[in-house]
């Protein structure tokens, strides 16, 4: 349900400067496409710093979740806030959509990393990362381009600058598109199956830049298939199972002790085919 | 030829080829633009508006530009729109060509991979900058081709032109061929005038294709 006075808020807003406020609350969230319902009253705090990993099987929700969170997925019902501040929706008109205009404040603090990369192929690996430097952080080209040469070296592509995105490898455009978007110094890093789309050999170059970013405190929360890496770096997973949280807590709890059948049914699939 | 007919009608040819040239540039300039804006006022998401905007390319892709030309020539002043014969021209060609950019161009908006689109809006960044910088310059990659194509066809349509009397290179053919009998010189000239306005256009369109292209890894442009 949306909030309708405005002095819960405004006390939601004072909340937010709070250090132990959570990033993320989703409270309750639906969605359906018709009589589809790929979202069913969904719960889910993420705190400050905190890595949550969501696994389940594909059409489980947990994309458009993720998706929902930055509002590139419209939710239906129930509420989601970041650091506070509603998310897609307006605070003094229940239920009015903002337009992505009006969304522009929300996401430059939220990034986002696709599964397809989704870099922009006619500009080099310098000038994906600069472009949003420029356009929304409001720095001239030349300092846009400097801070876009450090972070490229950040996730170890300083000597790939000046490469289109077509003469990179997977792991690197994925690398560069963690670049683009950690460069934007965003509260909070969604990530959708950042390695799915990759071949073996190069899933790990980028599960360990995200694992440099979690050591350094980024709050994270990530869909994913790498089970090894929701086991070691999350500090909660969520197991998601036809549009709700089947199963909750930290990785040891979920991987090994929940008696959720879908769960264990799931987690065999990756048993079986890590056997051999 | 008679060298005699070169030296008589040459300059007012070569006058006639610049008018035509000058006629397609704008044409096509007016068209490109008008196709652009309708393209993006057909995306925003009023009926009435989509309405207008697909009946206005129904009705000229539907109808012969020759009609749609006397229409804005000869009926424009009943309406208050007196127009001088090659302003006239330019428009109509504008006009013409606008219907057929604006569908070019929508192919080439839905053809730009959703996600990187949604790549620039979770940055935060403004639709005008999207639009400039992520869209437009991935839509022209794949709308090259064809925006050329239309482009080569409008050469040709600038000869319907010389019936409003505007002072093209058709209109100086006919005048010459109608003072001096030499018809069949005068339309195999004509013939070879077109043919090297649109090798022409076709070529700079394939430079232009390489060239919005280099960033692709294509093993004729690879670098060592």
């Amino acid at each position: 349900m949306a909030v309708t006075d405005t002095p819960t808020a405004s006390v939601q807003r004072v909340a937010a400067a709070d250090d132990t406020a959570p990033m993320v609350t989703i409270r309750g969230v639906s969605k359906a496409y018709g009589s589809n319902e790929v979202l069913r009253d969904i719960d889910l705090t993420v705190n400050k710093s905190e890595v949550v990993c969501l696994i389940g099987p594909s059409g489980s929700g947990k994309s458009t979740l993720l998706r929902c969170i930055n509002f590139l997925e419209v939710y239906d019902r129930g509420e989601i806030r970041i650091e506070g501040q509603l998310v897609g929706y307006s605070e003094t008109t229940p239920r009015r959509r903002l337009s992505n205009a009006e969304l522009r404040g929300l996401r430059r603090n939220v990034g986002m990393v696709f599964q397809q990369f989704n870099l922009w192929p006619h500009m080099t690996a310098l000038e994906n990362v600069a472009e949003a430097l420029v356009q929304v952080r409001g720095l001239d080209k030349i300092a846009a381009a400097e801070r876009a040469r450090l972070m490229l070296a950040r996730v170890g592509l300083a000597d790939k600058a000046d490469s289109y995105p077509s003469r990179l490898s997977g792991g690197q455009q994925q690398r560069v598109a963690i670049a683009r978007v950690i460069a934007m110094e965003p509260h909070l890093m969604l990530f959708d199956e950042p390695t799915s789309a990759l071949d073996p050999e190069l899933v790990g170059e980028v599960l360990q830049v995200m694992r440099d970013l979690a050591a350094e405190g980024m709050t994270m929360v990530v869909v994913t298939h790498e089970m090894g890496f929701a086991a070691n770096v999350a500090d909660r997973v969520a197991f998601l199972d036809r549009g709700r949280i089947a199963a909750f807590g930290p990785p040891r709890q979920v991987f090994h002790e929940s008696p959720e059948p879908r769960l264990t049914q799931f987690l065999q699939t990756y048993h079986e085919r890590n056997s051999f | 030829m008679d060298s005699n007919l070169l030296v008589q009608y040459g300059p007012a040819l070569l006058r006639g080829f610049g008018v035509t040239i000058l006629c397609w540039a704008a044409g096509c300039a007016i068209g490109l633009a008008l196709g652009f804006v309708l393209m993006l006022l057909r995306r925003i998401e009023v009926k009435p508006l989509r309405w207008i905007i697909r009946a206005y390319i129904e009705v000229i892709r539907g109808t012969p530009f020759l009609i749609q030309l006397f229409l804005l020539y000869s009926g424009g002043p009943a309406i208050g729109l007196r127009l001088e014969a090659t302003t006239a021209g330019i428009l109509g060609l504008g006009v013409y060509g606008s219907a057929y950019f604006a569908e070019i161009f929508r192919a080439g908006y839905q053809a730009v991979p959703k996600g990187q689109v949604e790549a620039a809006l979770s940055l935060g960044m403004p639709y005008g900058g999207i639009l400039r910088r992520v869209i437009l310059p991935g839509m022209l990659v794949s709308t090259i081709p064809a925006l050329v194509n239309m482009m080569a066809i409008l050469t040709k349509e600038t000869v319907v032109l010389s019936i409003i009397t505007v002072p093209e290179l058709m209109y100086e053919m006919q005048t010459m061929a109608a003072e001096t009998f030499a018809s069949f010189e005068t339309i195999l000239g004509m013939a070879l005038f077109y043919w090297l306005l649109v090798e022409a256009v076709s070529r700079l369109g394939r430079r232009l294709e390489t060239r919005m292209t280099r960033f692709l890894s294509h093993p004729s442009n690879a670098r060592a």
